[in-house]
């Protein structure tokens, strides 16, 4: 009953351990192989490719287009040219986060918007009295993720487009092994690399997946999982829907929703640029400062690893992360929680995403978080750091 | 003449009486049921009418059963058990189908075939009933309060009902409000596009209820088949083992070993009424009992038109019982089929869904139509059902491969013009059978045994008045404080010592068992 993705004949076959999982009523893979370590360790090393085509999209276009995307979002669309593209969320009446994507500027009053959730009704609300035409282009397009320092290289071996150059957060418009494609230099890892967007005929998918896995032997491409995307999103401080926050929309009752204020996406909201949905209540909750506050933890390792050897254990390190609500207090009284964490391989550190009450997300405060060890739960400490955890140079750079 | 003397005599052994009756003697009292049918249960029955098979009688699903009542009489060990039902299926002339799967992703794609919107409005629509519902739901265990009394309990009560609904969101609150008084057919004009998926939503606005899915006040029947849960899951139906009859003989035998006493073939004449206070009661052969304590299962008008004599009471009340709206649409066939119906827009491997709910439901105009056609003393030319097939659930409802389908079925005016008999009944049953078999083309010849339970036969087998399955009409004016009357909404009435514990107190019909447990907080805060 779930649906394959456009890749799935190529995919299916490299399932090690049959540890797939469910992605916005998809079938995807949480790793190919019996652990996910090597997927890991070839995104921040070398190279991995993700199916991300489950990702919802919409075509946006018409005489109104930019008007509506600028009403809808927090962000000003209208810094973003064409051959742009821009990371937003968007947000009800309350303020309250929906969810959050990113919007490409195709061509001249034509965008598309992506997002972790199906938004159709949402937008065409939204755009009621608009001359916007809107079209979910969900199941049309495929997607996949080309991440990691050699990406770079790689796709440079199979186009002429001036990747080189190429600035992060824009695209081009090429061609891979003779099927039209959009790359852009996007991800949702914190490092380098790069988005392949492409119509999702079977005939398209195999030649694209073919020519690159086929030039990625030079350059040690790995096809990975979301288990191995989801440490690398960790360590790079990008929030997930449904795990970090919850849509307002699904919130059941108010104080399970989120605001981007509280979600450190300050700087992805435009004050200046007119009004737009929930801007009312971000500016005021912006004036009078927010209740909650997202930090970065990490967590005392050292005592982890100690207590565990107390009782002639190894520390079990999470290396999958975990995506489990854990509270988090300070002197000994409740002032947060923590909603996933995982060990960075690359950092050696224990680290979490926390949402703490404004007046403690301070750097350096020390919390605790109460942690599993063998049959105790004891508690730990856990030192708030600024987001993200990782941040390489490479992600930006232009040769 | 029985001089022997019990605490409690409840008069009727449907399942809130019996509810009612555990709960006192649970309390410590005597307690006598006095059932005039060969057995206990009231609609909440199965019985085998043609050998081998048990039908479904009157009703067939469980979902609003108060979770107290399953642990305070401790019904799983007596017996029960609740299977959830899976699925609805919603079977279109077009070839096309709507499904409703356990699972999200799954129902999400097949409403997607038919709106991508509604795909996504669905969500929010259910989170946003399940959330009225969740703050609506305390008030079934409330002893309604008189809104217009002063006195310290209406007030503590008030407070409580207060105290939940301002636990709302405001945004809800106004859908709540907005909801209790619009049609559901309106309703669900705000929310969705397809046809089919505004159809099926709009029968838990219509079951039981004498209203098409445009009138006003569905609005609220549909929040009220929303109140339901299994295992605290919302919405959810279950299918008793047995049939709703294996409910009813737990909760008998939860009452027998609380050491209530039950007599079947006992049907009660008249309430004996001496200087305002209820006494005893009087059986149809003459036998009389005395208790200090008389509850009536019955429904409002056979209790105070036909069990009481009128000069026991107050003329007002005896008005607002004769103006209770009751007038009934609902229909009940059951099928011995030697196989399984093959519905032709099912299709190949889906056949899972055969195990849920079968609604033939496909647009709110069919509804309405449907509920036109009976409006002034008619049946439907094409009726609502709601199918089930209670033997792919329960292998024991059937002999080895054969099977049951139990359908409810709208609307057959209660009023029929000219009245009911058995000639009216097998038309309206080929009537019944005919738009069913437009769905599933091999139904006729499957056909082992079939058999309907129309209003007329309600009355007749439960002595449910104008076969009302829910005791009378679910509608806004004769609900909570207005249930069954104004002021005598709290299980009391005008007769000292004299109760009522059967559906036509809130909160209303279906298999809850609140009513008869309601009652049984209200008597023991009388007579502790
Ligand atoms: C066709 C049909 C389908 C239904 N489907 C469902 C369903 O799927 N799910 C659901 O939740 N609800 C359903 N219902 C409603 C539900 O069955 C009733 O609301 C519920 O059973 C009523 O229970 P009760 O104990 O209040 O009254 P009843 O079940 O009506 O019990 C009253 C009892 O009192 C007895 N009695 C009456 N007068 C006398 C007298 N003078 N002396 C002695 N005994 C007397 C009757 O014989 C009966 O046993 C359905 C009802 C019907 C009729």
């Amino acid at each position: 009953m779930l649906k394959s993705s456009p890749f799935h004949s190529r995919t299916a076959p490299l399932m090690q351990a049959d540890q797939w999982r469910r992605w916005a009523g998809y079938r995807a893979v949480s790793a190919y192989e019996m652990t996910h370590d090597r997927e890991y360790l070839a995104l921040r090393n070398a190279c991995v490719l993700i199916d991300v085509s489950p990702l919802c999209k919409y075509h946006i276009t018409g005489k109104d287009s930019l008007s509506f995307l600028n009403r809808l979002v927090t962000r000003d669309v209208s810094k973003c040219s064409i051959g742009g593209m821009l990371y937003t969320p968007w947000c009800n009446s309350q303020g309250k986060i929906i969810d959050d994507g990113t919007i490409a500027h195709l061509s001249e009053n034509t965008y598309r918007l992506t997002s972790a959730e199906p938004n159709l009704r949402w937008l065409e609300d939204n755009a009621i009295g608009m001359e916007v035409k809107i079209q979910d282009v969900s199941e049309e397009i495929a997607a996949l993720a080309l991440q990691g320092p050699k990406s770079r290289d790689l796709l440079m071996t199979l186009t002429d487009a001036p990747l080189a150059s190429l600035k992060y957060y824009r695209f081009v418009n090429t061609s891979i092994a003779g099927v039209p494609v959009m790359i852009s230099r996007t991800g949702y890892t914190g490092d380098l690399g790069f988005e392949i967007w492409l119509e999702s005929s079977q005939a398209s998918t195999e030649a694209v997946w073919d020519a690159l896995i086929q030039a990625g032997r030079a350059f040690a491409l790995q096809p990975a999982g979301i288990w191995a995307l989801d440490v690398a999103r960790i360590e790079a401080g990008l929030i997930m829907l449904d795990i970090d926050y919850t849509p307002a929309n699904k919130a059941m009752i108010d104080g399970q929703t989120s605001t981007p204020l509280e979600l450190g996406l300050d700087w992805a909201i435009s004050w200046n640029k007119g009004n737009f949905v929930g801007r009312k209540a971000l500016l005021a909750e912006k004036q009078q400062g927010s209740s909650v506050t997202l930090v970065g933890l990490e967590i005392d390792h050292k005592e982890f690893e100690r207590q565990h050897n107390q009782l002639a254990l190894i520390a079990p390190y999470p290396f999958t992360a975990w995506r489990t609500m854990l509270p988090l207090a300070f002197e000994g009284k409740q002032i947060g929680y923590a909603t996933c964490g995982v060990w960075s391989p690359t950092l050696k550190k224990y680290i979490a995403f926390g949402h703490l009450q404004s007046q403690f997300a301070i750097n350096g405060t020390i919390v605790t978080i109460d942690l599993d060890v063998d049959r105790y739960r004891r508690p730990f400490n856990a030192k708030v750091t600024k987001l993200p955890f990782f941040n390489p140079a490479r992600k930006k750079d232009v040769l | 003449m029985n001089n022997h003397k019990y605490d409690a005599i409840v008069i009727g052994g449907g399942h809130n009486g019996l509810v009612n009756a555990a709960y006192l003697a649970k309390a410590g009292k005597q307690v006598l049921v006095l059932e005039r049918r060969h057995t206990v249960g009231g609609a909440t029955i199965t019985e085998e009418v043609y050998p081998g098979f048990k039908y479904l009688i009157a009703s067939y699903l469980i979902s609003l059963l108060r979770s107290e009542v399953i642990q305070e009489l401790e019904l799983a060990r007596h017996g029960l058990e609740i299977m959830p039902l899976e699925s609805t299926f919603v079977p279109l002339l077009d070839g096309n189908y709507l499904a409703d799967w356990p699972d999200h992703d799954a129902t999400k794609h097949e409403i997607s075939r038919h709106s991508k919107r509604d795909a996504e409005a669905y969500d929010e629509y259910s989170r946003t009933m399940r959330r009225l519902a969740l703050a609506v739901r305390p008030l079934l265990d409330l002893i309604p309060p008189d809104p217009t009394s002063v006195t310290p309990n209406d007030l503590a009560t008030m407070a409580k009902v207060k105290g939940t609904l301002s636990g709302l969101r405001k945004d809800d609150f106004y859908l709540l409000a907005r909801l209790m008084t619009m049609s559901a057919g309106d309703f669900l004009d705000e929310w969705f596009e397809s046809t089919p998926l505004k159809g099926t939503k709009a029968t838990s606005g219509i079951i039981g209820t004498f209203m098409g899915p445009r009138t006003p006040g569905t609005g609220y029947v549909l929040l009220h088949h929303y109140i339901g849960d299994i295992d605290g899951v919302f919405r959810a139906w279950g299918f008793a083992r047995g049939g709703t009859g294996g409910l009813s003989q737990a909760i008998a035998s939860a009452a027998r070993s609380l050491g209530v006493e039950i007599k079947v073939n006992s049907p009660v004449a008249q309430v004996i009424v001496k200087n305002g206070v209820a006494t005893g009661v009087a059986l149809e052969n003459g036998d009389e009992y005395f208790a200090d304590i008389i509850v009536s299962n019955a429904d409002a008008k056979r209790t105070f038109l036909k069990l009481v004599d009128s000069k026991n009471l107050p003329d007002d009340f005896i008005n607002d019982i004769k103006r209770f709206r009751i007038s009934s649409p609902a229909c009940k066939v059951n099928l011995a089929l030697d196989g399984l119906p093959e519905f032709t827009s099912l299709p190949k491997g889906k056949e899972a869904l055969l195990r849920g709910s079968i609604e033939i439901a496909p647009s709110i105009d069919y509804l309405e139509r449907a509920y036109d056609d009976a409006k002034y003393g008619g049946w439907s030319r094409k009726p609502f059902m709601d199918a089930l097939i209670p033997s792919l659930l329960d292998p024991g409802m059937a002999p080895p491969g054969k099977h049951i389908m139990s359908m409810f079925v709208e609307y057959a005016s209660s009023d029929l013009e000219g009245g009911w008999n058995e000639e009216k009944k097998a038309e309206f049953l080929d009537v019944v059978i005919d738009t069913l078999a437009e769905y599933a083309p091999n139904l006729k010849n499957i056909i082992l045994h079939k058999h309907i339970m129309t209003p007329w036969d309600l009355e007749n087998t439960f002595g449910l008045t104008a076969g009302h399955i829910f005791h009378g009409e679910l509608s806004l004016q004769q609900l909570f404080f207005l249930r069954p009357s104004p002021q005598w909404s709290n299980y009391r009435t005008p007769i000292q010592n004299f109760y009522m514990c059967g559906s036509s107190t809130h909160p209303g019909g279906c298999i809850t068992g609140a009513p008869g447990r309601n009652a049984a907080m209200a008597i023991l805060e009388d007579r502790p």
